[in-house]
């Protein structure tokens, strides 16, 4: 049995055929928030009132939208209180990346008590799918993803291959200093 | 002679140079109101800045322009020059390049007839602050306006294409329906005033209702004023009246034309905002008068005087005019970004059935308290 609900158009009033209370309400609404937004952004470049937001906009390459502790962003490798990488060459990351962008060779470690250690951690960006496999499935907690780093611009392929020493050291080496100078 | 021709050039010069500018910022003003009302910062990455070290203090200079984003209108420009010039197939040659002009002459001739000051006493000699004092002003200025009708309907006609056509038709049955509306409008403003004169009309706004409240038009013909700006919003082709262009549906009237022609149409735009910010401020805020300011200084409601010399009485006028007619040109941006487009069958109904009956109505009050004030 179907039921039908016949809902009555409502019919326009007198008012609402002139169209004047309509626009008078929505010219009411954006002069208000025209009239707060800049005052507070004149305020803000003259340096006052800093605390308090005229936009919402966040004037991104300047100004980073904050991100969840959670977010996982780019990789780093963390390190040893020596400086060395935590990670043993175990391969597990190797292993579980779905998207098979880790490439680690790993080689015997001078220190009895540590297997191994890698030569190599390739890493490329432009195959990851930002899982967190690998940080989930390392057994050192050698590999993080809470740089807060989002951005993986680069002229070419071979320029979102992170290196160790990029993971060791985000946004550090040569290559990327070139490509971000003025 | 010479002198009367040099003085009208420099007039002439000054006040289309500040109405230019005052078009081209408007693209500036457009982008950075409709932001800051909708919670953004706008545009502002239009930089300019230079390298070497001993132009610091120039980059000093810029860096507020460059906050503010001024130099869009300036990019904006270099763009459209730097564009194809592109002409569709089948194109009418003559009539295609002709109506961006006739669009923007007519636009820019209106401004003629304005006053924006009052009449400038300087070494011997009394300038009229106004390019042509015609006196039939009012007429040469509704002339102008309709004349500027022909740009939209050719480039529509010209540029070989059904959306362009459609776009030339919808303007000009939506300018000339309203054109009547604007007219008659205004016509209770010429039965109070008794003159077409446009410096007369705003010379006899001067003085004061009751000693407090200033005699300006807005307040003599309150119905008036709503018709006559809801008809010139609609002149400007603006939204909520863009049907001419209605960006989201028809690409409008000038969807063939690129480059530097399409910049034309859409100053012609602007510099109608302009225009009709103009005549709101001539006709019904008391064009280049200040509320109390005579001939010779202040005369305030409560009795005091403050006297002034003359040149800063004049100057005071024109400051006056301007900050009125940008206030008129933030209204209209501001209605340009709070209000959806009209459905063209709405624009029709609200053109003939509302605002034109409305406007016979006041023509009609008007005569009969003007008829029985002098009889």
């Amino acid at each position: 049995m179907i039921t039908t609900k016949i809902i009555k158009r409502k019919e326009l009033g007198f008012w609402d055929k002139t169209y004047l209370p309509a626009v008078g309400l929505g010219l009411w609404i954006t002069s208000r928030h025209f009239f707060r937004n800049f005052l507070i952004q004149t305020l803000h470049l003259f340096g006052f009132l800093k605390n308090v937001r005229g936009a919402v906009t966040y004037q991104y390459p300047e100004e980073q939208r904050p991100l969840s502790k959670r977010t996982r962003t780019r990789h780093r490798l963390t390190q040893r209180e020596d400086g060395s990488p935590r990670c043993v060459g175990c391969m597990m990351c190797e292993t579980v990346c779905p998207a098979r962008c880790i490439n680690i060779v790993a080689g015997e470690h001078p220190d009895p008590n540590i297997e191994k250690y890698p030569v190599s951690f390739d890493l490329d960006l432009g195959m990851c799918v930002y899982c967190g496999f690998c940080v989930e499935v390392c057994p050192e907690d050698a590999i993080r993803m809470d740089t807060q780093i989002l951005d993986i611009a680069a002229y070419s392929r071979q320029d979102m291959k992170l290196s160790l020493q990029e993971l060791l050291h985000p946004r550090s080496t040569p290559a990327y200093q070139k490509n971000n100078s003025n | 002679m010479i002198m009367e021709i040099v003085i009208k050039a420099i007039l002439a010069a000054a006040f289309l140079g500040m109405v230019l500018n005052l078009a081209g910022l408007l693209t500036w003003v457009e982008r950075k109101q409709s932001a800051v009302m909708q919670d953004r910062v706008g545009a502002n990455r239009a930089w300019i800045e230079f390298k070497p070290k001993w132009l610091m203090p120039l980059n000093w200079l810029l860096r507020p322009l460059n906050v503010l984003g001024l130099f869009h209108a300036l990019a904006d420009a270099v763009k459209m020059f730097a564009k194809e010039d592109f002409m569709p197939r089948g194109a009418d040659k003559v009539l295609y390049n002709l109506a961006p002009m006739i669009s923007v002459v007519f636009a820019l001739l209106a401004f003629a007839a304005i006053p924006f000051g009052d009449v400038l006493n300087i070494g011997g000699r009394s300038i009229d602050l106004q390019i042509a004092g015609i006196d039939a002003g009012l007429l040469f200025v509704f002339a102008m306006m309709s004349l500027g009708i022909y740009g939209v309907i050719l480039a529509g006609f010209s540029s070989n294409n059904n959306y362009a056509y459609l776009g030339g038709m919808r303007a000009a049955s939506q300018m000339l329906s309203y054109e009547i509306t604007m007219g008659i409008s205004i016509m209770g403003v010429v039965l109070v005033y008794g003159t077409l004169n446009l410096q007369e009309i705003v010379r006899s706004q001067g003085g004061t209702f009751f000693g407090v409240i200033p005699a300006w038009g807005i307040f003599v013909q309150p119905l008036a004023f709503v018709l006559f700006m809801v008809a010139a919003l609609a002149e400007t082709k603006r939204v909520p009246f863009d049907l001419p262009e209605g960006e989201s549906e028809i690409i409008g009237y000038f969807v063939e034309y690129s480059g530097m022609k399409f910049g034309m149409f859409f100053l012609t735009d602007l510099v109608e905002t302009v225009l009709v910010a103009c005549l709101m401020t001539t006709f019904f805020l008391g064009g280049w008068q200040v509320p109390y300011l005579l001939r010779d200084g202040f005369h305030f409601p409560w009795g005091s005087v403050w006297l002034l010399p003359h040149i800063t009485v004049v100057v005071l006028g024109i400051v006056s005019f301007m900050l009125k007619v940008a206030f008129f040109n933030w209204f209209f941006m501001q209605v340009r970004w709070t209000l959806p487009r009209f459905r063209y069958d709405q624009l029709m109904h609200l053109g003939w059935k509302i605002l034109f009956p409305a406007s016979l109505v006041n023509v009609l009050i008007t005569s009969i308290i003007v008829v029985m004030k002098n009889p």
